[in-house]
């Protein structure tokens, strides 16, 4: 193996997540090259030396600052939740449905048949049905008159 | 038996606020101790683990198990940790040359943490704070992208293949990237590396 190919190995190789059949390319090459045996070594000790940074802990109020904040957040509503009125619409939406109704109840009712026109009407019913006038023959246009007349 | 981070997630997305704060309780520490180790400043450290686990929650109806849970955590905390030192390196272009720098403000922050009783010698907690100082110096010189890499690969030990997952990179790349940024590191902390035990 070349010391180019170590590049992508060497740092693998270290942490100890390295493949057996790699691990052994590898610790073949480093007892061979004195230069990337020391490299081997000096990354361990880098690794080493960050182990060295504390670890913080978060504040204490990093929780509840956070749960504050997701109980604010607005909730999400589905496509059918959308389609859903608010109570609010809702009522608005009942309120008016019942006032139509009601201001319908005010409207003024069709005009009542004078009593003058009823004998009127009665005797038009009667006429109508009188069956002997229905026999005679059917009254001349105006137009058909003259014409008739014309002929003559 | 304690449930998985994916079947707690799908509890989430079901509606359960309980699974929520166990991932919450499980990763707040690695996550918060990841983006410290990105950004340098521990306030802005936990505003971007707030701002992580508040788009976790935002996400949970669309969640799919597709990846592992932690994959996906740290790739939200990676491209924030980012965004933020990107937004910061402009901020800081715009502040005259003439303002003080104050390269370690947030050394602060660890200092506190160290208990005394811990280091009855001041003279060899006062080495030990120098050690820490350096290797922080030397993460931090670091490319960004370089840094993650380490900070992932190191201190959240997760597996190559994720790595390259949140990082948006080949596996070779990202072995690639580990290499030059340990061969950096290398050479920063010369000194210190030799007295380490081989």
């Amino acid at each position: 193996m070349s010391c180019n190919r170590m590049e992508n190995r060497i740092l693998p190789y270290v942490d100890g997540r390295l493949k057996e059949n790699e691990r052994r390319e590898v610790e073949t090459h480093l007892e061979s090259c004195a230069a990337c045996r020391l490299r081997a070594n000096e990354f361990r000790a880098v690794t080493g030396l960050l182990d060295e940074l504390p670890v913080i802990e978060p504040s204490a109020a990093f929780d509840t600052r956070l749960h504050a904040r997701v109980a604010a957040e607005p909730v999400k509503r589905s496509l059918w939740g959308w389609f859903a009125p608010s109570p609010r619409v809702a009522f608005a939406a009942s309120l008016l449905v019942a006032a139509t109704f009601w201001l319908g109840s005010f409207s003024p009712t069709p005009p009542a048949i004078a009593q003058d026109d009823i004998p009127v009407l009665e005797n038009y019913d009667v006429l109508s049905n009188f069956e002997p006038l229905t026999e005679l023959p059917q009254p001349v246009q105006a137009d058909d008159a003259d014409q008739q007349n014309q002929q003559m | 038996m304690a449930r998985s981070d994916v079947q707690l997630m799908l509890d989430v997305k079901a509606g359960d606020e309980q699974s929520f704060a166990l991932l919450l309780q499980r990763y707040r520490t690695p996550l918060v101790n990841f983006l410290y180790r990105m950004v340098r400043g521990r306030e802005q450290a936990e505003d971007l683990a707030q701002e992580v686990f508040l788009r976790v929650y935002r996400a949970r109806k669309d969640y799919v198990p597709s990846a592992k849970f932690t994959t996906w955590l740290f790739r939200i905390a990676t491209n924030l940790a980012l965004n933020s030192m990107r937004d910061n390196r402009y901020q800081r272009m715009e502040i005259s040359i003439d303002a003080p720098v104050t390269t370690d403000a947030e050394d602060g922050d660890e200092r506190t943490l160290d208990v005394a009783e811990q280091h009855p010698n001041i003279e060899q907690h006062l080495i030990e704070e120098a050690r820490r100082k350096m290797i922080r110096h030397a993460i931090d010189k670091l490319p960004e992208k370089q840094r993650a890499a380490v900070l992932l690969h190191k201190y959240q030990e997760l597996d190559y293949n994720e790595i390259a997952k949140i990082l948006d990179c080949s596996e070779s790349a990202l072995k690639s990237l580990l290499f030059r940024a340990y061969e950096t590191l290398r050479v920063e902390l010369a000194p210190l590396v030799a007295q380490q035990p081989r």
